[in-house]
């Protein structure tokens, strides 16, 4: 894998980026009605006023070359809900929450997704592998507004072992975190369970055992790192959509992440602030993804980039 | 010579939801110092699982082993060795070398760790020290440049230089005993002959035993000493190569020379043998080959063929006395 094909990689994202700002920027102008919509009629004075304010009576193609210029320079211009507060303070205020909570809730799915697929994939078919790819099957099935409810009560109320909501003091995080990255553990333990079942009926692993390897170095040396191929390719996506705001258990446990501009934004027609939260998650897609792809090829190889 | 390996009567059924299938059913074998076995028989006849039965490769369950014994060289029973006992046993005193080089090596490994594990694990060199042997190694095998081969992944050598490779790392312990396990059968013919070659002139320098795999006929009459020839689970005809090749004493060895195409002969069309191998789970008390035999009587049915011995130890099971040529 040549430093050539990455900077290729990275120079690829320029062309497309612009294309998502193309895009979001006039399909989300092209949905019926406008930020001042409101239950409330607003006087077409003031209404006149507050579109001459963010320069909403220009022609659309001016508007859009007006943002370009901005995004350039690293302005994603100014909310229209949140009056006096621009995008960038608005990123900047909640990314660090979400990526707080995204982490810690990765590194929960990680841990639990990991030891549980591999603790099934080496007894099949036992209990070993019934009990834990049966919490499996409810981690995929249970949504988050189940689960996190269901910790809450367990957890907060019943036990009284750990705050309801709130996000200051370090035990905050907990139950959060492991309501987000339940369904992510979940996913991840089939994968490590299939990857590594897939490898361990491999001709080279009977090869390693007729050389008299132990069956911890089986696993360890010869079978985890083909075995987990399947579960680094979902991190890149993953580790986007986890980090990038977690709208139903943001709302649960009360915290100040990014999940719930994605929403309320598209509702408010808050054009600045969609389009803010669609390049980040754009971004954060690709940086995830570019990442997942050097990862494989250190792993893996056969994996040639040209 | 001492006898490397003696295995006796061994048994060794799979128990799967469809029945018990007899894989290996009674058999025996010895194989000496310096010698060269060759083990013949259809696919599915169990002349693979046999060998993996014994070494304790298969996964118990399903396979289930029922009695027999399985000797090495020193009185160790491999069939009652503990697992520490087999690993330490296992490519050291006995290596294997499998079918298929495409995917007998560990793709993500480099060829040098790979190489290197055997002698590491054993105990037996340093990490410095092992790659050092196995530069030599793979030289040996006649890979160029050895010690940059070992830095390479095996997916940048061909399939006859990964058999090569397999070879070598087989070989870095010095084992007693080599199974082959159809070395060949995946090469193209001219690489088969190299590495029959490379084999004999290893077997020579070193003295191992080398138990061989196949299904080809030539293979074995170009390598071995000695055949086991098995159907079904069970060993039909036993003898050197000479004994069973020309003084063929069981039907189904006669069969299966009759199947093998010849230079020397004009055969017309080649012949096969009729019917099918019987379903292992479904064996009657009588010869398993007994329904596609051209000289089938009513005891062939019903009672186990005993064992015809010459003063020379060629071996064969059938009730038949003396073959019609």
């Amino acid at each position: 894998m040549g430093l050539g094909y990455l900077l290729k990689r990275l120079a690829i994202m320029v062309p497309v980026f612009f294309l998502v700002v193309t895009m979001v920027f006039f399909m989300i102008r092209f949905a019926p009605g406008g930020p001042f919509d409101g239950e409330k009629a607003v006087s077409p004075e003031i209404l006149r006023n507050l579109n001459e304010k963010y320069h909403l009576n220009d022609p659309l193609l001016v508007q859009f070359g007006n943002y370009l210029k901005d995004l350039v320079r690293g302005d994603l211009g100014p909310s229209f809900k949140y009056a006096n507060r621009t995008v960038n303070e608005l990123i900047a205020d909640s990314l660090p929450v979400s990526l707080e909570l995204g982490v810690t809730a990765l590194i929960w799915a990680l841990l639990i997704g990991l030891v549980a697929g591999g603790l099934a994939s080496m007894k099949p078919n036992t209990v070993w592998d019934y009990v834990p790819m049966s919490f499996s099957i409810l981690g995929i099935c249970l949504p988050t507004f189940v689960i996190g409810p269901l910790l809450v009560l367990v957890f907060g109320i019943w036990l009284e072992w750990l705050p309801v909501a709130g996000w200051d003091a370090p035990e905050d995080r907990i139950l959060p975190s492991l309501t987000l990255g339940f369904a992510y553990a979940a996913f991840i333990s089939r994968l490590t369970r299939g990857g590594l079942m897939e490898i361990r009926s491999q001709d080279f692993i009977r090869t390693a055992r007729a050389k008299g390897l132990s069956e911890a170095r089986i696993l360890i040396v010869h079978s985890l790192r083909g075995g987990l191929l399947p579960v680094v390719s979902y991190l890149g996506p993953a580790l986007a959509g986890i980090i990038s705001g977690a709208l139903v258990t943001e709302t649960i446990f009360n915290i100040p992440g990014l999940g719930r501009f994605f929403i309320q934004s598209a509702v408010n027609r808050d054009y600045t602030v969609v389009m803010g939260t669609a390049l980040l998650y754009f971004t954060l897609i690709f940086v995830c993804n570019f990442f997942v792809d050097i990862m494989y090829a250190l792993l893996d190889p056969r994996v040639k980039y040209e | 010579m001492k006898p490397v390996l003696e295995v006796k009567d061994l048994v060794a059924h799979f128990y799967t939801r469809r029945g018990v299938v007899r894989a290996v059913d009674g058999v025996s074998f010895t194989i000496h110092e310096g010698e060269t076995v060759g083990v013949v028989g259809e696919s599915g006849s169990g002349k693979t699982v046999c060998q993996l039965s014994y070494l304790r490769l298969l996964p118990e369950p399903p396979l289930r082993i029922l009695g027999g014994s399985a000797l090495l060289e020193g009185g160790l029973d491999l069939l009652k060795a503990s697992p520490n006992q087999l690993r330490s046993i296992r490519g050291n005193r006995v290596s294997m070398i499998f079918q298929e080089p495409m995917t007998s090596l560990n793709p993500y490994l480099t060829v040098g760790t790979q190489l290197c594990e055997p002698l590491q694990i054993h105990g037996l060199l340093s990490r410095k020290d092992a790659a050092i042997q196995a530069t030599a190694a793979l030289e040996r095998v006649g890979i160029a440049d050895a010690s940059a081969a070992l830095k390479r992944y095996p997916h940048e050598f061909s399939g006859g230089m990964r058999q090569r490779v397999m070879i070598a790392m087989a070989l870095t312990t010095k084992p007693k005993l080599l199974i082959a396990d159809e070395p060949t059968t995946a090469l193209d013919v001219t690489v088969q002959a190299q590495i029959l070659q490379l084999l004999r002139d290893l077997q020579k320098e070193t003295g191992m035993a080398i138990l061989f795999i196949t299904h080809d006929l030539g293979v074995i009459a170009s390598i071995a000493h000695r055949v086991v020839v098995m159907y079904a689970g069970r060993v039909m005809e036993r003898g050197t190569v000479d004994e069973v090749f020309y003084q063929t004493q069981h039907p189904y060895t006669q069969a299966l020379l009759r199947s093998t195409p010849r230079l020397d002969v004009d055969q017309g069309k080649l012949s096969s043998i009729p019917g099918s191998p019987p379903d292992l789970t479904r064996l009657g008390d009588g010869c398993p080959f007994y329904g596609r035999c051209a000289y089938q009587r009513d005891a062939c049915v019903r009672v186990y063929p005993p064992l015809r011995l010459t003063p020379t130890q060629h071996a064969a099971y059938c009730h038949l006395e003396g073959l019609p040529r």
